[in-house]
């Protein structure tokens, strides 16, 4: 019995042990730390940050939020820290259990700006051990700008752990902006660094090497400088590939606004000052539909575009088509006096719609598709512009199609070329005439969808684009399509490249003034026709 | 001289042109000057400045009418040589302020203080003297017209082509006086002018004196224009305007006539814009702005293109609608009426009013004449 009695009395005894060991086990080095946090001095809670932070423990990031927001309470009696969470329970900071009745003595723990300045450099660290790995690369990016030298232990310790090639780049970049600038690294780490930031090879790099002390060893200062040099010359490369996405965007505005009016100047001999009204009535038809989605069915905002498309190509078609048979035909072979009647329907058309919409800008809206932004090396591209690139590319390549390949692109090419011939062969060539500048004009209603999300829909949005559309059929060589391609993209980029040089003011005069050279020099054009049609 | 040439000279339509100009120039101070207020028949000072621009505006129609009734030049850009006369003339005006600007600079505009210029600008030199702002204002719009036309012509650019280009000139001059580091006071231009030649451009005397000034130029170069499309010259330039290339053929140098006649024009618009500048007091970069010179081509188209007489008629008539449009409540109109005018006189009136007017008179004269309007060749 005794025996019994003395192997319950040991069980009990390594039972008892055995619990002891455990909650020992249990006050680990966060329970420990969270100890300086009850003591009321501000040199003990600085130091229970720092012990804290080097826990690593995920109770950490949101006690020390909590005390940054001064939700943390404590009692110096019960050598415990609660949260007050913001439904205004109270949690024991250990265990995270609700707590019912609250020692006497609870106060909050109180901050000065030497302890706040760590607790942002803690929450900083913390971060890039975040979960999340968009979250460690702000916070590798936010030290990079910082070079905050107390984050370099926790820098080596997340590079230790880190996977994520992204981060683990932002993290070295981060590590080498900091020994970059420590005044306790060798040179030989420095060396080291400022070849991690060269190879970031953007703005800030170039700034970080740039204002690196005078007082370096003269080794460091020799690849620094080197550094910075070529720093230079791969911003010099982005800033050219930045220049011709620019201009690839300008010119493709400028083709879209011109593409319509290669039809009818190029192709027709018809001088159309009242094209950019065409583009303007395209803009102001988006108008209208994104109006009429806004109070019908908001759901369908973001497909408006696509709605605002065939509607645009039909007003603008059908006013070109009414254009022709009420005014251009009688001025066939008389092109000054339409170049003249056109100028005046040009008037009456904005009046016109002044008079509807009033003279204000109007407000059109970007599809959530068109609006944001991505990085593509260097530069950065916005949605909008890219897509308009796109739908300039596929306006194109549509019309050119249509002009080869279907049966009334047949007729337009043989009414252009030998418009007697054609009314022989039973073309009638008073409908193609109407239907030709009725697509030009229609192509012109496209082009102001596109454009209404680029540029203030107003009445005199066509004029802004009337002179700079003539350049381009121009430049690029009447009755000819590609030329038109060639010269919108061409003083595109000639245009932006000019810009940083000249200013955007300059760099348009100076175009212009090229183009009144070159049409000196080529009367017909960049691409110009050759043989009969030339004398036509 | 005998007294045929001079018949040919003066036909009917222009002595009856100048008489009734004389007449005007005669009447309108009498009227303002010499007439009491209270009279019925009295003239405001207002009406003489607007009078005065009216005929600044024939000039500016009829060295358009003379490059594009005649030679077959259409330029859509003959503003800028208006506006560059009037810059010449504004720079003078500009010079004789003195000390008086808002600043007090006895040497710089005031302009010119507001950006911190710290010297004049080489360009501005000798604009204090009147004999050098008049050579500067035949002399400048002449030499641009000069470079222009001795490019265009020789490369043989034409028709639209030639018309696209002009208006890419005057838009790419616009741009360029807009900025304020050209020296020319950007957006706002020169204006508050005070004396010209010593008198004080806002007194009585000196509007009607500018708008006498105004009608002898007008009647000058009317008669310079007819000097020279009633000689052996003009006759070529009518053949260029209607088979260039068959002139070419014939050996004549198309480029030199072209380049004479348009040089010349460009002086005469230049000295309309000169005489415009001090009669409505200022100038601006929208002056040049392509817009303007199209307008100004239609005064042309309503008068009747190759006429002269027609031009100046075409500028009134058009200018007297613009004003009475846009003033009191019928200005949201004004574009529809001008708009209407463009189409409806290019379809209607292909010959505008003095050449539908004297068509109907040959016809009953000579009714075998063919009715067909003749047909600038491309």
């Amino acid at each position: 019995m005794l025996s019994f009695n003395g192997r319950m009395v040991a069980l009990v005894v390594a039972i008892a042990l055995l619990l002891i060991s455990k909650t020992l086990a249990n006050a680990g080095p966060f329970e420990d730390a969270l100890v300086g946090l009850t003591t009321d001095s501000f040199s003990d809670t600085a130091d229970a940050i720092e012990a804290l932070t080097a826990t690593g423990d995920p109770r950490t990031g949101p006690l020390l939020e909590a005390l940054k927001d001064q939700q943390l309470l404590f009692s110096t009696e019960a050598k415990k820290v609660f949260i007050k969470d913001p439904t205004g329970r109270i949690v024991d900071a250990a265990n995270g259990q609700a707590v019912a009745t609250l020692p006497a003595d609870i106060e909050n723990v109180r901050l000065n700006n030497r302890v706040r300045g760590l607790l942002d450099a803690a929450l900083g660290s913390l971060s890039l051990m975040a979960k999340e790995a968009s979250q460690r690369l702000d916070a590798a990016q936010a030290v990079f700008k910082s070079r905050d030298a107390a984050a370099l232990p926790n820098i080596d310790k997340a590079l230790e752990k880190e996977t994520d090639t992204r981060v683990r780049k932002a993290l070295t970049e981060a590590r080498a902006a900091i020994v970059l600038y420590s005044p306790d690294t060798n040179a030989g780490d420095k060396i080291a660094a400022i070849s991690v930031i060269r190879d970031r090879g953007d703005q800030d790099a170039l700034g970080l090497i740039d204002g690196l002390p005078p007082d370096l060893p003269p080794d460091v200062r020799k690849a620094a400088a080197a550094a910075s040099g070529k720093i230079q010359s791969t911003l010099a490369i982005w800033n050219a590939v930045q220049n011709a996405w620019y201009g690839l965007s300008l010119g493709s505005v400028l083709l879209l606004a011109a593409i319509g009016l290669a039809i009818t100047f190029g192709v027709m001999g018809v001088i159309n000052m009242a094209h950019g009204e065409m583009v303007m009535l395209g803009a102001y038809t988006t108008f209208v539909v994104q109006e009429y989605i806004r109070a019908h069915n908001p759901a369908l905002f973001d497909y408006s575009l696509f709605i605002a498309v065939p509607l645009a190509f039909a007003v603008a078609g059908l006013v070109g088509i009414a254009v022709e048979r009420g005014i251009i035909r009688f001025l066939y072979g008389r092109p000054l006096e339409t170049l003249l009647a056109t100028w005046g329907l040009s008037l009456i058309l904005q009046q016109v719609v002044r008079t509807i919409f009033g003279p204000t800008n109007k407000e059109v809206g970007n599809p959530s598709w068109m609006s944001g932004a991505f990085d593509l090396g260097g530069i950065t591209i916005t949605y909008n512009r890219l897509w308009i690139i796109c739908f300039t590319l596929a306006v194109f390549v549509a019309l050119l199609a249509m002009l080869r390949l279907t049966r009334l692109g047949l007729e337009m090419r043989a009414v252009t070329q030998n418009r007697a011939m054609a009314a022989a062969m039973g073309i009638r060539t008073a409908r193609i005439d109407a239907l030709t500048f009725g697509l030009g004009s229609g192509i012109a209603g496209i082009a102001g969808v596109a454009l209404s999300q680029i540029d203030n829909v107003s009445p005199n949005l066509g004029q802004g684009y009337i002179i700079d559309s003539f350049m381009v059929v121009v430049f690029g060589g009447v009755g000819n399509l590609w030329g038109t391609l060639v010269g919108a993209f061409t003083l595109g980029i000639a245009n932006k490249f000019l810009e940083p040089y000249a200013g955007a003011v300059l760099g348009k005069i100076a175009i212009l003034v090229f183009i009144i050279l070159f049409i000196q020099k080529r009367p017909r054009g960049m691409f110009a026709l050759k043989g009969r049609a030339v004398e036509a | 001289m005998g007294a045929f040439p001079l018949t040919r000279l003066l036909d009917k339509a222009s002595a009856i042109f100048l008489v009734l100009l004389a007449i005007f120039a005669i009447a309108i101070p009498t009227l303002n000057l010499l007439v009491p207020v209270s009279s019925g028949l009295h003239v405001s000072t207002y009406l003489v400045a607007l009078f005065g621009k009216y005929i600044c505006f024939a000039m500016l129609a009829l060295s358009i009418d003379l490059i594009w009734g005649y030679a077959g030049i259409l330029s859509l850009g003959h503003g800028a040589f208006f506006a560059l006369g009037g810059y010449a003339m504004g720079m003078y005006l500009m010079r004789q302020i003195g000390s008086r600007g808002v600043y007090a600079n006895p040497i710089l505009p005031d302009f010119m203080v507001f950006l911190n210029w710290p010297e004049l600008p080489l360009y501005w030199y000798g604009f204090n003297h009147f004999a050098y702002a008049a050579l500067m204002i035949v002399l400048v719009p002449g030499l641009l017209a000069f470079v222009f036309g001795w490019f265009a012509f020789r490369s043989r650019v034409t028709g639209v082509y030639l018309s696209i280009i002009t208006q890419a000139m005057t838009y790419a001059l616009m741009l360029g006086f807009f900025r304020n580091n050209f020296g020319f006071g950007g957006n706002n231009g020169l204006t508050d002018f005070k004396d010209i030649l010593g008198f004080s451009v806002q007194a009585d005397g000196t509007r009607n004196a500018l708008l006498v000034t105004s009608c002898i130029a007008l009647a000058l170069s009317f008669l310079i224009c007819r000097g020279i499309v009633t000689s052996k010259f003009g006759k070529v330039l009518v053949a260029i305007r209607d088979a260039e290339a068959r002139t070419r053929f014939l050996g004549y140098r198309v480029e030199a006539y072209k380049l004479f006649v348009f040089t010349l024009s460009a002086c005469m618009a230049g000295v309309a814009g000169a005489l415009y500048v001090p009669q409505v007091g200022i100038i601006n970069p929208s002056e040049f702005a392509p817009g303007n010179s199209i307008e100004a081509v239609i005064w042309v188209a309503v008068g009747g293109r190759g006429t002269l007489t027609g031009a100046v008629l075409g500028a009134f008539v058009v200018n007297y609608a613009k004003t009475f449009f846009t003033t009191g409540w019928l200005s949201p109109y004004w574009l529809f009426v001008l708009g209407g005018l463009f189409i409806a006189v290019t379809l209607l009136l292909p010959r505008g009013i003095i050449g539908t007017f004297e068509l109907r008179r040959t016809d009953k004269r000579n009714l075998s004449l063919s009715a067909e309007a003749p047909r600038a060749a491309e």
